[in-house]
C-alpha cells in the first residue's frame, strides 16, 4: 500500500504508481501513459511529488509506505504550464479539428482551466502527410508522445510510426524508402491507427461524426472519465 | 442576487481585427440577460455603435487576431485606453483559422487569391495605398500588448461575456466553468 494524495492505493511488485494509481481507479493526468503499452515518460503530465522530489509517475515505481501527492496546487500550475507548452509547440486549432470535443490534449486543458497559451505560439512548419489511401496524418498537432510508435511496435509488430530528430527538430516519422505513410505496410486495423490522443493520426472518411455538446469530454471532464478515444467505445480506464 | 445599478456604468469597447464578426454575434446571442445588461454597460467605440474613435473605457473586448498593420494600430489604441483589455475568442487567442496561413508565405497567399485562384479574373494583387499593409504572419493579440482577461472559444458562448462583465462589476478575475471552457 501507498497513500496518494490521502488515500490508501494497492499495488503488485513492478507497478508504477501512475499504473497502480490507474487500477485503483485514481485520476493522475497524462497524455502519453497507456496501460497496454510501455511507459514512456515524456509528457511529464502525471508528475507527482514523493518524498520531497517531483517525479512522473508513470516511470516511478510504487512503493510500500510511500505519501504520494498529485492533487496540489504547485503540480496543477506546472501541469497548466506544461499543456500550455505543448500547445503554443504546434498549431492547433480547434475549431476545425476533427477531434475537437473528443481531443485528450483539449480535455486537459479544458480540466485544467487553460484559457490561452502563456507562451508565444512557436508556429512550426511541419509536412502534412496524405499519401495512405485510408489514412491522413496531421503533424501540425502531434504531440511526440510516441503512443503509435510504441502500439505499431508492441502491438502490430511492425514499427511504422516512430519519432525522428532532436529537441525541437523531433518529429513523426515513418519508416518507409521516400519516409511516406503511404509506402509503409500501415493499414486502418493496425492499433496504431487507433492511439493517437490528439488529431494527428486520422481515418480520410467519416470525421465529425457527433455535434458539439455530445462529444467525449463536452460534459464530463477527463478527470472522471479518464483517458479515451472516442472509438474506444469507452474502455475501463478511470 | 443583489441588482443593485452600480454608481457609474462599465463603459465597454469592442472591434474586429483579424476575425469574423462571429465572438460579436456571440455577444449579442444572450437573449433576455441583455435587457439588465444595459443598466449595467454602456459602449463606446464598436461595430454596434458605430463610435469611430475609442475613448476611456474598462473593458475592451478585442475580436480577431493581427492579420495587417491597422489591427496592430486598433489594439495599441484599445491598449491605451481600456482599464481590462480581453482577447475575445480563438483567433485573438492563437491566431484561429485566419492563422492558418503562416503554413504559407505572404507572397504564396496573395498570389493564390488575386493571380491564381479558381474563378479569378483580372488577375492582379490589389496595391492601393489605403489597404493596410498584411503582416508576414498571423499572430494572437499577446505577442503584441499585456492582455488582461482571455475568453477561448470559436466563439465563446454568450454566458462567457456575461461572466465577464459580472466579474468586472464585482471587481474580481472571471470564472469561466467547464460547461463554457470551449476551444471551438
Ligand atoms: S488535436 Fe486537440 S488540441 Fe489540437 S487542434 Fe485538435 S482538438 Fe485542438
Ligand atoms: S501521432 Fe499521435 S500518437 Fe503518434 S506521437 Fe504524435 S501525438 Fe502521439
Ligand atoms: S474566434 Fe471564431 S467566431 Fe470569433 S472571430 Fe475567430 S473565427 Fe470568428
Amino acid at each position: 500500500m501507498f497513500q496518494l494524495d490521502g488515500n490508501p492505493i494497492a499495488f503488485s511488485k513492478g507497478d508504477s504508481i501512475l499504473q497502480a494509481a490507474h487500477k485503483a481507479g485514481y485520476y493522475i493526468p497524462h497524455l502519453c501513459f497507456h496501460p497496454d503499452f510501455k511507459a514512456h515518460g515524456s509528457c511529464r503530465l502525471c508528475v507527482v511529488d514523493v518524498k520531497g522530489k517531483t517525479v512522473s509517475a508513470c516511470t516511478q515505481p510504487a512503493e510500500d509506505k510511500l505519501e504520494v501527492y498529485s492533487d496540489t496546487a504547485e503540480l496543477r500550475q506546472s501541469r497548466l504550464r506544461l499543456i500550455q507548452l505543448l500547445f503554443a509547440e504546434g498549431n492547433h486549432y480547434c475549431p476545425s479539428c476533427e477531434v475537437s470535443g473528443n481531443c485528450q490534449l483539449q480535455a486537459l486543458a479544458y480540466d485544467l482551466g487553460m484559457t490561452h497559451y502563456h507562451y508565444d505560439p512557436f508556429s512550426p512548419l511541419r509536412q502534412q502527410d496524405g499519401s495512405h489511401s485510408q489514412l491522413f496524418i496531421d503533424q501540425d498537432r502531434c504531440i511526440q508522445c510516441d503512443l503509435c510508435g510504441r502500439a505499431s511496435q508492441e502491438q502490430d509488430l511492425k514499427s511504422v510510426y516512430l519519432l525522428a530528430g532532436r529537441g525541437q527538430d523531433t518529429h513523426l516519422a515513418f519508416r518507409s524508402h521516400n519516409g511516406q505513410l503511404g509506402s509503409t505496410n500501415a493499414s486502418m486495423d493496425d492499433r496504431a491507427a487507433h492511439i493517437c490522443p490528439v488529431g494527428c493520426i486520422l481515418p480520410k472518411a467519416g470525421n465529425y461524426p457527433d455535434i458539439a455538446g455530445e462529444r467525449l469530454y463536452d460534459k464530463i471532464p477527463i478527470h472522471t472519465q479518464g483517458n479515451h478515444r472516442r472509438d474506444e467505445g469507452g474502455q475501463d480506464e478511470p | 442576487m443583489n441588482h443593485s445599478v452600480p454608481a457609474r456604468k462599465v463603459r465597454v469597447a469592442t472591434c474586429s481585427l483579424a476575425g469574423c464578426f462571429g465572438c460579436h454575434m456571440s455577444f449579442l446571442d444572450m437573449d433576455e440577460a441583455i435587457v439588465p445588461l444595459i443598466e449595467t454597460i454602456e459602449f463606446d467605440r464598436s461595430p454596434l455603435t458605430d463610435i469611430k474613435t475609442v475613448s476611456q473605457c474598462d473593458i475592451g473586448l478585442v475580436e480577431g487576431g493581427l492579420c495587417n498593420e491597422e489591427n496592430r494600430e486598433v489594439l495599441h489604441q484599445f491598449r491605451q485606453h481600456c482599464t481590462y483589455l480581453v482577447a475575445v475568442g480563438a483567433c485573438a487567442i492563437n491566431g484561429g483559422v485566419p492563422a492558418m496561413r503562416n503554413h504559407f508565405s505572404l507572397q504564396e497567399c496573395l498570389e493564390e487569391s488575386y493571380l491564381n485562384g479558381i474563378g479569378v479574373v483580372d488577375a492582379q494583387i490589389p496595391s492601393d495605398p489605403e489597404l493596410p499593409a498584411l503582416l508576414p504572419k498571423v499572430t494572437p493579440l499577446q505577442t503584441e500588448v499585456k492582455i488582461d482577461f482571455f475568453l477561448p472559444g470559436c466563439p465563446p458562448p454568450a454566458a462567457a461575456f456575461l461572466e465577464l462583465i459580472q466579474a468586472v462589476l464585482e471587481n474580481r478575475e472571471p470564472q469561466l466553468n467547464y460547461t463554457i471552457r470551449r476551444f471551438d
